[in-house]
C-alpha cells in the first residue's frame, strides 16, 4: 500500500498518454463486456438447455414436420417421462419487424418439460381452460405493452388459417417469468388444438419437433438412439439428440458466434496488448535512471520489477476496470435490438474472466519493461 | 598496488586489492588496479582525479552500486563484495546515504515524498516516515519547501533535498558524487557547508568525489586516483 502514492504519481508523469492509453484499455473491455451480453443472446439456450432433455426432429431438416402420432410412440419408450410437440409458426405483431418466437404447444406438457417457464396457478388455470389462450414472456410483454386480458393478433406468414385469413387472434392469459438466468422470456406459446383445427387440412395432425423429458440424463445417447430406431425406415425419420447439441447447432447456422466474438476480442486484446506495453517499454525506458536511483537507495531487484508490474496492473485495472463497468451499465440499459434479443446480460463467467483478462493484459504488457527493470545494473544506468 | 598512506587505526571502510574492469566489446579496460583504501569513521575525505580515472567507480563500489572484478571491500563488519543481491541492497538502504550529480529526485514527487523514499524500505509508520522525512528537509534548510516539486526548486535546493534524502535513514557512510558539479559557486558552497556541518556535528563518514579543488579543501583528507591508483598527491 505504501508504494501505490510512487506508482499513481508515475502514472501522472505524462497524463494524456496515461489517458489515451487507459482509454484504449477502457474500449476494448468495454467491446469485451458488450460482446459477451451478445454472445450470451445467441447462445443462451445452449447454456440453460437441461441435460434431461432431448430435441426429436426430422431427421432431414428441422422444416420437415413430424406426426403428432410421435408423441404417444415417444412416450412408451423407456427412460422417457414426457414429450410435447412444439411448431415454429414463424408470425409478427402488427409490423413485419416485430417477430419474435412463437410455438403452438400442448400447455399442460409443456408446463411439465419446462419448468423455467413460471406462470402463477391462476395463469395455468387459465390457460388450460382458454382454447385461444396464449402465454408470453415478460420481455416480449413488456416489448409490446401487452397485459393479461389483452387480445392479440399475430399475422401468419407461415400458416394460413383454413378460412385463408392470415391473422390469427389469442388471448393472453398469462405472462411467465424466466425462473432462472438466460431463460428466453421473449417467446409466445399458444395452444395446439386451437392451431391444429384452424390450420389447413394439409398440415393437420404435424408437429415441427418433439421436446422429451428423459428420467436420466446419463441415458441420454441411449434414448435417442432408441427413439431414432423407433422411427427408422418410417416415411418420417427422426434425429434425437440432447437440447443442448441442438441449440448449438441452431445456433451454429448463423455462424460460430462464440468463435466470432472471440476472434474479434482476442484482435482487439492484441491491439491493446501492443498500446499497453509500448506505454510501459517507454516508462521504463525514459526512467532508466530513476529506476537505477531507487535501486541505488536500497530498493530490491524484485522490489523494481513488482513497481513497474503494479504499475501496469494500475493502468489496466483503472481502464479495465471502468470499461467493463461501462459495459456491464450500457447492457443493463437494454438490448441493442430493442428486445428482439431473447436475453441480453452479461454473464457471471465472463465478468470473472473480464477480471482475470485485467491482470493478465497488464502481466503481459507489463513483465517484459518490469524485467528489463529488474535486471538495470545500477552503476550502468547511473553513468546514462 | 598502492598505498595512498598507513592505514588509520578503527578502519570503518577498507578497501583491499581491488581490481575493476570493465568490458566494452571485446575489449577489457582496467578501470582500477591492485587498490587499497581505509577510511577511518567519522572521516571527510575527497576524492579527485581527471575523468575517466576511477573516481565513481570506486565510490561505486564502496557503496554496493556495483561489485569488484576481484578483491575485497569492506564497511564495518560487513564484506560488501560477498553479499548477495538481494542483501546487497537491504545492506545499502540501512547503511548508505547517497549524493549525486544532478540530484536524481524523482520529478513526480514533492521534495518531503523524495525525501521519504528511502523510508519506504522500513517498517516506519506513514507518519514517522512524514515526521522524520520533515526533520531531514530541516536540515538542510527547506522546512518551508516540503511540498515543493524538484521544478520548482532551484539547483541548490534540490541538492539540499538530495542531502535531505541521503541522511534520512541515518546510514552509516555518505558517499557524494560530485555534488557540487551542476552548482553555482554559493549554492556549491552552501551544500559544502552542510556536509561539513553533518560530518562535524553528526559524525557522519563522507567520501566526496570531486573536480572542484575548493570542494575538496572543504574535506579533511583528499586523495587522487589516476590510472586506478591511488595517490596524496596530484600528479601534474
Amino acid at each position: 500500500m505504501k508504494y501505490l502514492l510512487l506508482i499513481l504519481s508515475n502514472l501522472k508523469r505524462h497524463k494524456l498518454r496515461t489517458a489515451l492509453t487507459m482509454l484504449s484499455i477502457l474500449v476494448a473491455f468495454l467491446l469485451f463486456a458488450y460482446l459477451a451480453a451478445i454472445r450470451t443472446a445467441f447462445t443462451a439456450g445452449i447454456d440453460v438447455a437441461d441435460l434431461d432433455r432431448l430435441i426429436v426432429r426430422h431427421k432431414v431438416s428441422l422444416v420437415q414436420l413430424l406426426p403428432a402420432s410421435y408423441e404417444a410412440r415417444i412416450e412408451q419408450i423407456e427412460g422417457v417421462d414426457e414429450a410435447v410437440g412444439q411448431t415454429w409458426f414463424g408470425g409478427y405483431y402488427q409490423e413485419q419487424r416485430n417477430q419474435f418466437a412463437q410455438m403452438p404447444v400442448e400447455p399442460e406438457e409443456f408446463m411439465d418439460v419446462y419448468p423455467e417457464f413460471v406462470l402463477s396457478d391462476e395463469e395455468r388455470e387459465a390457460w388450460l381452460s382458454t382454447r385461444t389462450g396464449a402465454i408470453a414472456g415478460r420481455q416480449i410483454a413488456e416489448r409490446f405493452g401487452w397485459k393479461v386480458g389483452d387480445r392479440i393478433p399475430i399475422t401468419a406468414s407461415i400458416w394460413t388459417k383454413a378460412d385463408g385469413s392470415q391473422v390469427w387472434d389469442f388471448d393472453l392469459v398469462g405472462i411467465y417469468d424466466a425462473g432462472k438466468k438466460g431463460t428466453d422470456d421473449t417467446q409466445f406459446f399458444f395452444r395446439y388444438d386451437y392451431f391444429d383445427e384452424s390450420r389447413p387440412e394439409w398440415g393437420r395432425g404435424l408437429v415441427g419437433w418433439y421436446t422429451v423429458r428423459i428420467d436420466d440424463p446419463e441415458r441420454s445417447a441411449e434414448i435417442s438412439a432408441a427413439i431414432d430406431a423407433e422411427f427408422a425406415n418410417s416415411q418420417a425419420e427422426t434425429k434425437a439428440e440432447p437440447e443442448g447439441a441442438f441449440l448449438q447447432g441452431f445456433a451454429n447456422q448463423i455462424g460460430d458466434i462464440g468463435f466470432i466474438m472471440t476472434s474479434i476480442v482476442a484482435m482487439v486484446f492484441f491491439t491493446i496488448l501492443l498500446v499497453a506495453g509500448n506505454t510501459m517499454a517507454y516508462a521504463v525506458r525514459e526512467r532508466t535512471n530513476e529506476l537505477a536511483v531507487l535501486k541505488a537507495l536500497g530498493f530490491t531487484d524484485i522490489g523494481v520489477l513488482g513497481l513497474i508490474l503494479g504499475e501496469a496492473l494500475l493502468l489496466t485495472a483503472i481502464g479495465g476496470g471502468i470499461g467493463l463497468l461501462l459495459g456491464w451499465l450500457m447492457v443493463r440499459g437494454g438490448d441493442p435490438t430493442n428486445g428482439m434479443l431473447p436475453v441480453f446480460f452479461i454473464p457471471d463467467r465472463d465478468l470473472v474472466i473480464g477480471i482475470v483478462l485485467i491482470a493478465v493484459t497488464a502481466f503481459v504488457a507489463g513483465i517484459l519493461p518490469a524485467l528489463q527493470a529488474q535486471r538495470l545494473r545500477i552503476a550502468d544506468a547511473l553513468r546514462r | 598496488m598502492s598505498e595512498a598512506q598507513p592505514p588509520p587505526k578503527d578502519s570503518l571502510v577498507r578497501v583491499r586489492n581491488v581490481d575493476k574492469v570493465f568490458r566494452r566489446g571485446s575489449e577489457e579496460v582496467h578501470v582500477l588496479g591492485g587498490l587499497n583504501l581505509e577510511i577511518p569513521e567519522g572521516e571527510f575525505l575527497a576524492l579527485m582525479g581527471p575523468s575517466g580515472s576511477g573516481k565513481s567507480t570506486l565510490l561505486n563500489l564502496v557503496g554496493g552500486l556495483d561489485r569488484p572484478s576481484q578483491g575485497e571491500i569492506a564497511v564495518g563488519d560487513v564484506r560488501v563484495d560477498r553479499l548477495s543481491n538481494r542483501k546487497l541492497a537491504a545492506w545499502r538502504a540501512r547503511h548508505i546515504g547517497l549524493v549525486f550529480q544532478f540530484y536524481n529526485l524523482m520529478p513526480v514527487l514533492s521534495a518531503r515524498k523524495n525525501v521519504e523514499l528511502p523510508l519506504l524500505l522500513t517498517h516506519l509508520s506513514r507518519s514517522e516516515r512524514r515526521k522524520r522525512a520533515e526533520i531531514a528537509l530541516d536540515i538542510v534548510g527547506l522546512s518551508h519547501r516540503l511540498n515543493h516539486y524538484p521544478r520548482t526548486l532551484s539547483g541548490g535546493e534540490q541538492q539540499r533535498v538530495g542531502i535531505a534524502r541521503a541522511i534520512v535513514t541515518d546510514p552509516t557512510l555518505l558517499l557524494c558524487d560530485e555534488p557540487t558539479g551542476d552548482l553555482d559557486r554559493k549554492s556549491g558552497d552552501e551544500v559544502l557547508d552542510l556536509l561539513q556541518a553533518l560530518n562535524r556535528d553528526q559524525g557522519k563518514t563522507i567520501i566526496m568525489v570531486t573536480h572542484d579543488m575548493q570542494a575538496a579543501s572543504r574535506a579533511g583528507r583528499t586523495l587522487y586516483l589516476d590510472k586506478g591508483q591511488l595517490s596524496t598527491e596530484a600528479n601534474v
